[in-house]
């Protein structure tokens, strides 16, 4: 948290910026979630000195798009699910100690959250061989007052996390870190199928083809959710 | 993590009879579950099919012909299934189908002719060996898609199949729920492996 403090006062990364939100106040909140420009202003520097050097593992990108801009696309992507994925982790670790569950729900409850710490690791090593800072795990608030409010909490987390998955596919350059995307997204989309079966709603809400969601869609969602 | 070890002989018992590529993918794949059981048909997101040189149309017939067996499977649904099954197995089957013609029109899209339907057929069982047969299939098909779809060119066909895989993967977990099985049993849902499938088709090649 100290580092989000000290990065809040650096220059931003415009490119990064355009990107996210055209309200500057979710743009600035956004990008201290997601690491700072001030981490992401170094990574240019860093990839600018690197030069060719930069390896893409998966050895099949486009060779007309600048290496660096994908790299630097990719870890933002990256930082982005971490994000998400913190939260999502945190939520469980909290209603698992809420006493609200038992038995079976609360395995289920378990077995999800552990899911979400999984990928959590997986997504900050996957930042840091990017060559990028990991996002750092933000503070997290949830309205934890029923078992049914909750689930139906999750259910909506889940759906969103899936989406926000979704949304990113297209973006992706490293086709390593596609793969990887693709295997959490369909964990997330499982998660979120497995809370609308429990909370009775259709498992498929948005019927033969799932609708993806973008940053911009995603951000004003999570905010409840972030302490500042 | 329960059901790593165990195998999928229901996978064997389907048969699918076509000529295709497609369908000659879709049997290895079937078979490498059987051999290896559903959950370990290929390491961690690795080793996507398409690495055998498959282009898009290539893929998007292979996606496609797998969304002709679930729909054959689907419509295959004995009596005897409990109202939430049996709600649930009719909606699977219409997304399935919807599928079934997305595919096909985005196979012409990209200028190739879509696989033709092959035909199916799938072991005579009660509610229950169906439903455990929708699970393995489901979970295949999950593993199918995040496969090959990394080695996917246009991304617009890309954003297709995680519409798609998305579908595949809550039909999967609610399958899953009706089974009294853990929805998302693995945190990083597998890919289908290369060199597993070509293993575990070659005793059905007779060429």
């Amino acid at each position: 948290m100290a580092q989000l403090e000290r990065e809040r006062s650096e220059p931003r990364n415009p490119s990064a910026m355009e990107e996210l939100s055209r309200d500057p106040s979710d743009r600035k909140r956004f990008l201290r979630m997601v690491g700072g420009a001030g981490a992401a202003g170094a990574f240019s520097i860093f990839l600018a000195a690197c030069g060719d050097d930069e390896k893409d593992s998966a050895g099949t990108t486009d060779k007309a798009a600048p290496a660096a801009g994908s790299t630097a696309g990719d870890l933002k992507i990256v930082n982005y699910a971490l994000t998400l994925e913190y939260i999502e982790a945190d939520f469980y670790e909290k209603v698992a100690g809420s006493g609200l569950f038992r038995g079976k729900d609360l395995a289920l409850i378990r077995s999800i959250g552990e899911n979400e710490n999984d990928h959590v690791t997986a997504l900050a090593a996957t930042a840091k061989k990017l060559g990028g800072t990991p996002a750092p795990r933000p503070k997290t608030t949830f309205p934890l007052e029923d078992a049914r409010s909750v689930l139906q909490l999750a259910a909506t987390v889940e759906n969103l996390g899936a989406a926000a998955y979704l949304g990113q596919a297209g973006r992706i350059q490293n086709k390593e870190v596609l793969a990887a995307a693709l295997s959490i997204h369909t964990v997330e989309a499982r998660h979120a199928s497995a809370l609308n079966f429990l909370t009775q709603q259709n498992v498929t809400p948005d019927g033969a083809f799932a609708k993806p969601a973008s940053m911009e869609e995603v951000l004003p969602k999570v905010k409840p959710f972030l302490v500042s | 993590m329960t059901n790593t070890k165990a195998a999928v002989p229901e996978l064997g018992a389907v048969e699918i009879h076509g000529l295709t590529r497609g369908s000659f993918i879709l049997k290895g794949a079937l078979a490498a579950g059987t051999v290896y059981g559903a959950a370990t048909v290929g390491p961690f997101v690795r080793q996507a099919m398409a690495q055998e040189g498959m282009g898009d149309v290539e893929i998007v017939n292979f996606a496609l012909t797998l969304e002709y067996l679930e729909t054959a499977f689907y419509e295959s649904a004995p009596t005897g299934l409990s109202a939430r099954a049996a709600t649930l197995a009719k909606r699977f089957g219409q997304e399935e189908a919807t599928h079934v013609d997305a595919l096909t029109a985005a196979v012409r899209q990209l200028g190739g002719t879509p696989a033709p339907k092959p035909r199916f057929v799938f072991p005579r069982g009660d509610a229950r060996a169906f439903l455990k047969l929708a699970q393995t299939l489901e979970d295949t098909g999950v593993s199918a898609y995040n496969g090959a779809a990394p080695a996917i060119q246009s991304k617009e066909v890309l954003g297709s199949a995680g519409a798609i895989v998305q579908v595949e993967a809550r039909h999967a977990a609610a399958i899953r729920l009706l089974n009294g099985q853990p929805p998302a049993p693995l945190a990083f849902d597998q890919a289908l492996d290369t060199a597993a499938v070509q293993q575990a088709v070659k005793p059905f090649i007779r060429s």
